[in-house]
């Protein structure tokens, strides 16, 4: 067992911090200020090749693995947790589905533009009634036999990337099924292009954090999209989502340790300047002891993030391999380590914690949302119970 | 079009230098980075890759661990690298190395070769113009802009005060400055083709038509009288006269009252 970085994965991680703090953190109070996507970043972000880290060189992409592409989102979410998210978003929720479950037709047609970047990638399968409960679905597609064209009616909310993506991975009811001896929702997959008629946006949410991410309802009347575009075997939606929420996990508890990590960081710095009672508060043992418990709980997030993305790895090799729990205890314990450092992080800042200027505050508001997307914390205990209990 | 680019591992500043008892720097201790003005010269061969289409070619010389930015170039977009490493050749000044460096290029075919114009650890300048000189081409130093015109390069020369656009045949030789571009993003792929990247490793022996009394220390002229981190420069003062008479007398006044007229 080895803990150390190889020296491709160091240059890789070298490269992402550079960019980080030279293109990104600049811009992070303003982008969470004024609620502004961060577009110029995501060009630059495509020319250098970040939105297509694990795709396939035959496709366009960077043919990196899976910890290469969790260090990204977690460097970038170490200065902005938007950013991370943009592309955690991207890449696992749109891209990978594609990737795993596409035709060639349709790995062909949208993997290219995904992976450079040149389109931008989201995910619609949460709507009103159904978070956690993805049998609560609404949304239908019917197929129309004349045209060969499915039928899309219903609305998907909370969609990350929602109006600036340009594909988008919708979820929908094809049906009805008898399972064990009762009846259940038949649900599918499709690829749904921006721009397709009756396909438009609802309210943009204001959100507590991560708020330069563009957060939208997708509304969908008789939207009509070509019979190939669907993903996956008809009946497979539920499997594919499931799959790829596993995948977006792990991108979340890279941004969820980026997140810790950056107001960890900023902290340090923070205590050794400020002082109180003629000395820095460094010098306290309070401040020391808790900066202790700190560093240890995101030395631990990381070694279970990193794990989860070599698990992965492991299954890209071997289908069989399920890293579902992995990702789940990565998210798990990445979120709930994210929400706890940097909510001490405000408090060892005091009052200038609590002030928009200091970078822990924007901290503490984009952590929280990591304990709540792509699976709350405690449908992450579901998944893990239910492996280590069968 | 075949182009070579000379590329110095350098201490990384931000991180502090470190000097070995007989004042040559003590690299092995330090962080580093690829210098700067390379990197631009990197940039600019790179851009005339995806303008004209070039095979690009990175050389550089040091201790072993100097092959990071070989593959660092490679990471960018660089097709080859070429580590020349030997014991012999350490403690090199700027003679033995353009020596050690011309003698690598003499086996390389090349249009064009592109230096930095200084190293930000040494800040002499010398060597690119050094290695025009034992090769026998032209140079063009402190080169802004780059254009290829035919069998041609037309490069926009910067001094403080002025430009010149000159005009050289290939194969010559340019030095570059880092406000020449601002040097593209390694790519992940990049990195992961660079670790891949074999990387050809020249010591003496490979090195063509040079005398060993040209090389390493024993080959250097120059000797280290005393070596010193950058001493920073005040502040300064401002000041803002009316009028152009004002101006002068405020600079004669300084000097007088420094004693330096």
């Amino acid at each position: 067992m080895d803990f150390g970085l190889s020296k491709k994965h160091e240059m890789a991680q070298g490269l992402f911090r550079e960019f980080a703090e030279k293109e990104v953190k600049p811009l992070a109070q303003e982008v969470d200020e004024t609620e502004k996507f961060p577009r110029e970043t995501v060009d630059k972000m495509a020319k250098a090749g970040f939105l297509g880290i694990p795709v396939p060189k035959e496709f366009g992409g960077q043919g990196c693995d899976p910890l290469t592409y969790v260090m990204c989102v977690e460097e970038l979410s170490k200065v902005c947790g938007t950013t991370g998210v943009i592309v955690s978003a991207h890449t696992s929720l749109c891209v990978d589905p594609i990737q795993t479950y596409g035709t060639p037709e349709q790995k062909a047609k949208y993997l290219p533009d995904l992976a450079s970047g040149k389109k931008l990638g989201a995910f619609g399968l949460t709507e009103p009634g159904a978070g956690t409960d993805a049998q609560g679905q609404q949304t239908k597609a019917v197929l129309d036999e004349a045209t060969n064209e499915w039928v899309l009616n219903g609305s998907k909310c909370f969609i990350t990337n929602g109006k600036e993506a340009d594909v988008y991975i919708v979820i929908a009811v094809t049906g009805k099924v008898e399972k064990r001896g009762k009846t259940m929702k038949e649900i599918s997959a499709f690829i749904v292009e921006k721009g397709t008629p009756g396909f438009t946006f609802g309210t943009k949410e204001n959100k507590m954090g991560i708020r330069g991410s563009s957060t939208y309802e997708l509304i969908f009347t008789d939207c009509r999209i070509p019979a190939e575009n669907l993903l996956g075997q008809k009946g497979k939606g539920f499997n594919i989502a499931m799959h790829t929420l596993d995948g977006g996990r792990i991108g979340i508890a890279a941004q969820a340790l980026g997140l810790a990590e950056g107001a960890l960081e900023t902290t340090i710095n923070y205590v050794k300047e400020r002082k109180q009672f003629g000395r820095s508060i460094a010098q306290f043992q309070n401040t020391q002891f808790v900066l202790a418990d700190l560093a240890t709980k995101v030395e631990a997030a990381k070694l279970l993030v990193y794990k989860a993305a070599m698990k992965k790895a492991e299954y890209q090799a071997n289908p069989k391999v399920s890293y579902s729990v992995e990702a789940a205890m990565a998210k798990l314990a990445a979120a709930e380590i994210a929400m706890e450092v940097t909510t001490k992080c405000v408090q060892l800042h005091g009052g200038y914690g609590y002030i928009r200027e200091y970078d822990v505050e924007r901290m503490m508001r984009d952590a929280k949302i990591t304990e709540i997307y792509e699976g709350t914390s405690e449908v992450q205990r579901m998944v893990i119970s239910a492996n280590i209990m069968k | 079009m075949k182009i070579v680019v000379c590329v110095k591992q350098v201490p990384d500043t931000k991180g502090g230098v470190q000097f070995n008892p007989d004042g040559t720097l003590n690299r092995a201790a330090m962080l580093t980075i690829m210098n700067p003005d390379d990197k631009a010269g990197l940039e600019a061969a790179l851009r005339l890759k995806d303008q004209y289409g070039a095979e690009v070619t990175v050389v550089t010389m040091g201790l072993p661990k100097a092959e990071e930015v070989l593959r660092e170039a490679i990471a960018m977009g660089a097709d080859k690298g070429i580590l020349v490493t030997d014991r012999v050749l350490g403690g090199a000044d700027t003679w033995a190395t353009s020596t050690t460096l011309a003698g690598a290029l003499r086996n390389l075919e090349y249009d064009l070769i592109i230096t930095g114009r200084q190293a930000i650890d040494g800040d002499t300048a010398q060597v690119g113009p050094q290695i025009s000189e034992h090769l026998d081409i032209p140079v063009i130093s402190y080169a802004q802009e780059i254009k290829v015109d035919g069998d041609s390069v037309v490069v926009k020369r910067q001094y403080d005060d002025r430009y010149h656009m000159v005009k050289a045949k290939m194969p010559c030789l340019i030095t570059a400055l880092a406000e020449l571009n601002e040097p593209r993003y390694m790519t992940p792929g990049g990195i992961f083709d660079a670790y891949d990247a074999e990387i050809t490793v020249w010591g003496r022996a490979d090195l063509k038509d040079i005398d060993d009394s040209n090389l390493g220390l024993k080959g250097s002229p120059t000797k280290i009288a005393k070596a010193s981190d950058k001493v920073r420069k005040g502040a300064g003062e401002k000041v803002t006269p009316d009028s152009p008479d004002e101006a002068a007398k405020l600079v004669v006044d300084k000097l007088l009252a420094k004693h330096i007229i």
